[in-house]
Parts: structure tokens; C-alpha cells; sequence
């Protein structure tokens, strides 16, 4: 008897948008590792006193360091929407013998994510 | 309304062909016809000789599925008005090999259900004398879902990582699994879980979120792989840092 086995396309990942988007997520996390480069970029940058940290703030202000960290967030931000999309699906919490409506799960991950980000800005700008 | 839609087959006939090639047959345009109509239109009245497979007409079986215009579908709730004026292309199921015309071959999936244990397990079996196990309806519930599985395999033609790993152990198989893990009456958690916690199982699986998308059923096997990540990260942090007596129970 012989099988016909159909060939994955190489364009498999274009055929349908969430086949895309999962494309993209994957790729995400190339940026993410990127924002985490960065970051220990700054805080060596910080640490070396304050020539070395306006050198730093130079660089950053190059056009493409910019284009690069704006690409950057764009994909770290649907990382971390995708994230928070799949949470309510892997986390069954029950209340008073009712399992919690999976958006609430997903609401307090948005909320946890905007408290952490106020305690951020507040420790970095005051 | 025209009273014929066309229908693009895929023939696969492997004494004369290498590789499937779409046929066109003209087929009566009913208000109640499924596609699979269609196909039982073109068996009796065009061609005898194309190949699919079907039984129960009515989405309980899970034989029937195809793709359908590129999306897999049971093809018995799938009606040819809902893509009037056509043409609507059938083709097998993917990620399957093709055995002939729409009939696939899926003895990988057959030989795969049963590593992940898919029965009621017990540690002691109670006496028969003492009746059947009891379960509340919450208890019900919790599982209820995952058992509505028809084994249609309309998620794994969906899957592009089963298509890209075929070793993958794959969506309805896990889905299954957790059926039973998630069961009152069940004690076999334990059992499951080194193949559901290998490569090959739950961490194969990435959540492009289209087996859930797929599935006729509403089993949403991406609900029950990503519960079950959750599952198998808890139980390895207990084994860490638990001593041995205290690990088991996490479901």
C-alpha cells in the first residue's frame, strides 16, 4: 500500500492568521531577550558612573536604537497579551465551590501587571 | 438560488496517481445537504469509485472528517449552501498520510491513546457488592467537557506542530488524559504523567490555540494541555522540595 504523505509548505505559516501569530509569538521572545540585554547594558552603564551612563543615554538615542527598541516593544507587548490570553486557561481557581470566570483570571493579570508597572515608574521617577 | 454547486475532490488513487489531483463533480444544491451529501451524490449517481469514510450523519461518530476549503470539518455539519456558489474543495484531512481518494491513515493517533491511559485507574478496585463509584454533578463538570471527544482528528489536521513533530503525542490524546485526571473516581494521575510530561507531550505543544478552534465538539484540548503545563510544573516543584510522602494528589 503506498501512503501519500502531503509536504508541510514552507510558507505553512502563512495560511492562516493565527498559524501567524504564533509565528510571531515565537519570534518574540528573540525581543524579549533583547530588552533583557539591554537592560543589564544600563544598569553596567549606571554602575560605571556618570560619563559612562550619558554615553549610554547617546546611544540610545541613535535613530536605529530607537527603531530597534519600538519594534522591541511591539513584540514584547503581544508576547505579554498572548501571555495573559493563555493564563485563564491554565489556571482553574475555585471560589466557594464555583470555578472563577476565566476573564477575571485574566483581568488581575492585567491589574498585577499595572501595579507592578506604577511601582516601577514610581521607584525609577521619584 | 442554483439548483448545482460544484464540488473539487481530491482523488488519490495510488495504483495510478503519486499524488492527489483535485476532480470536479456537479452536485445538487440542497437547503439540507452537508457536504457529505454531496459526496454520497457523486458515490451513487457519479463516480462508484471514490473512497471517503462516514457512518452516523450526525457529528457523534467523528469519521467524516475532511478539509474542507482549506479548514478541517466534519463534513456531515458542514452544509453546501454555507459556501454557495462554490466551488467547495474537499480534500483528506492533513497531516495525515492518505490511504486513498479522502480516507487517511490513523493508526498514529491509535497507537499513541493508549500510552496516556485513557480509563478509570484505581489504586484498589472497591468490591462490586459496594456499587458504583458516586460522583456529585460539580464533579461531573469538571471533566465533562473533555469527554464530549469524538476522536475525529479534526485537531491534529489542525495542529502545525503536530505537522512539523509528528512524534507530538498530540491534542485529543491529551485531552483525553486529562479527562480522566480530572475525574473523581480516577487515581491514575500518576500513571500519565511521564508521558504527558515528556517532549513529546504537554511541552511539544506551543498554543497556537487552532485544535480549540477546530474541534466540533467544543473540547478546547488547548484549555486542557496548558491546564495540565500547570499541573506538571507544580508537581515538579513539590518533588524538589516535598519529602516523598507528600507529593501525590496534584491533578
Amino acid at each position: 500500500m503506498s501512503l501519500y504523505h502531503r509536504p508541510v509548505p514552507l510558507l505553512w505559516w502563512l495560511e492562516r492568521r493565527s498559524y501567524f501569530v504564533f509565528v510571531l509569538r515565537e519570534l518574540s521572545s528573540v525581543f524579549v531577550a533583547w530588552f533583557v540585554v539591554y537592560l543589564l547594558l544600563l544598569i553596567n552603564a549606571v554602575s560605571s558612573g556618570p560619563t559612562e551612563y550619558e554615553r549610554f543615554l547617546d546611544r540610545s538615542g541613535h535613530w536605529w536604537v530607537v527603531a530597534i527598541n519600538l519594534i522591541a516593544l511591539g513584540f514584547v507587548l503581544l508576547h505579554a497579551v498572548t501571555w495573559f490570553g493563555l493564563a485563564p486557561k491554565a489556571i482553574v481557581v475555585q471560589l466557594r465551590g464555583r470555578r472563577v470566570q476565566p476573564r477575571l483570571i485574566a483581568a488581575a493579570h492585567y491589574l498585577l501587571w499595572l501595579v507592578l508597572s506604577a511601582v516601577i515608574a514610581w521607584v525609577i521617577l521619584l | 438560488m442554483a439548483d448545482e454547486i460544484t464540488l473539487e475532490v481530491a482523488r488519490y488513487r495510488p495504483e495510478l496517481d503519486t499524488e492527489p489531483v483535485l476532480e470536479s463533480y456537479q452536485v445538487p444544491l440542497r437547503e439540507h445537504w452537508a457536504v457529505l451529501d454531496g459526496l454520497t451524490y457523486i458515490k451513487d449517481h457519479l463516480d462508484g469509485t471514490l473512497s471517503f469514510r462516514w457512518s452516523c450523519r450526525m457529528g457523534i461518530c467523528g469519521s467524516c472528517g475532511m478539509t474542507v476549503n482549506g479548514d478541517p470539518q466534519l463534513t456531515c455539519a458542514t452544509f453546501l449552501t454555507d459556501y454557495a456558489p462554490g466551488p467547495i474543495r474537499v480534500e483528506p484531512l492533513r497531516n495525515f498520510p492518505v490511504i486513498r481518494d479522502l480516507v487517511v491513515d490513523i493508526s498514529d493517533f491509535m497507537e499513541k491513546l493508549p500510552n496516556v491511559r485513557p480509563w478509570l485507574i484505581r489504586d484498589v478496585d472497591s468490591p462490586l457488592e459496594q456499587g458504583e463509584y458516586l460522583q456529585t454533578p460539580e464533579e461531573l463538570d469538571e471533566y465533562k467537557a473533555f469527554s464530549m471527544c469524538i476522536n475525529c482528528m479534526l485537531c491534529y489536521s489542525a495542529c502545525p506542530v503536530y505537522a512539523l513533530e509528528p512524534q507530538f503525542i498530540g491534542p485529543a490524546a491529551i485531552a483525553l488524559a486529562q479527562r480522566y485526571n480530572l475525574d473523581s473516581r480516577d487515581e491514575g494521575a500518576e500513571e500519565r504523567r511521564e508521558v504527558l510530561s515528556s517532549p513529546e507531550g504537554i511541552w511539544a505543544c506551543t498554543f497556537v490555540g487552532e485544535c480549540s478552534a477546530a474541534c466540533p465538539k467544543d473540547v478546547d484540548p488547548a484549555a486542557a494541555i496548558q491546564r495540565y503545563k500547570l499541573t506538571a510544573a507544580t508537581q515538579a516543584v513539590k518533588d524538589l522540595l516535598l519529602p516523598r510522602g507528600a507529593r501525590r494528589g496534584s491533578r
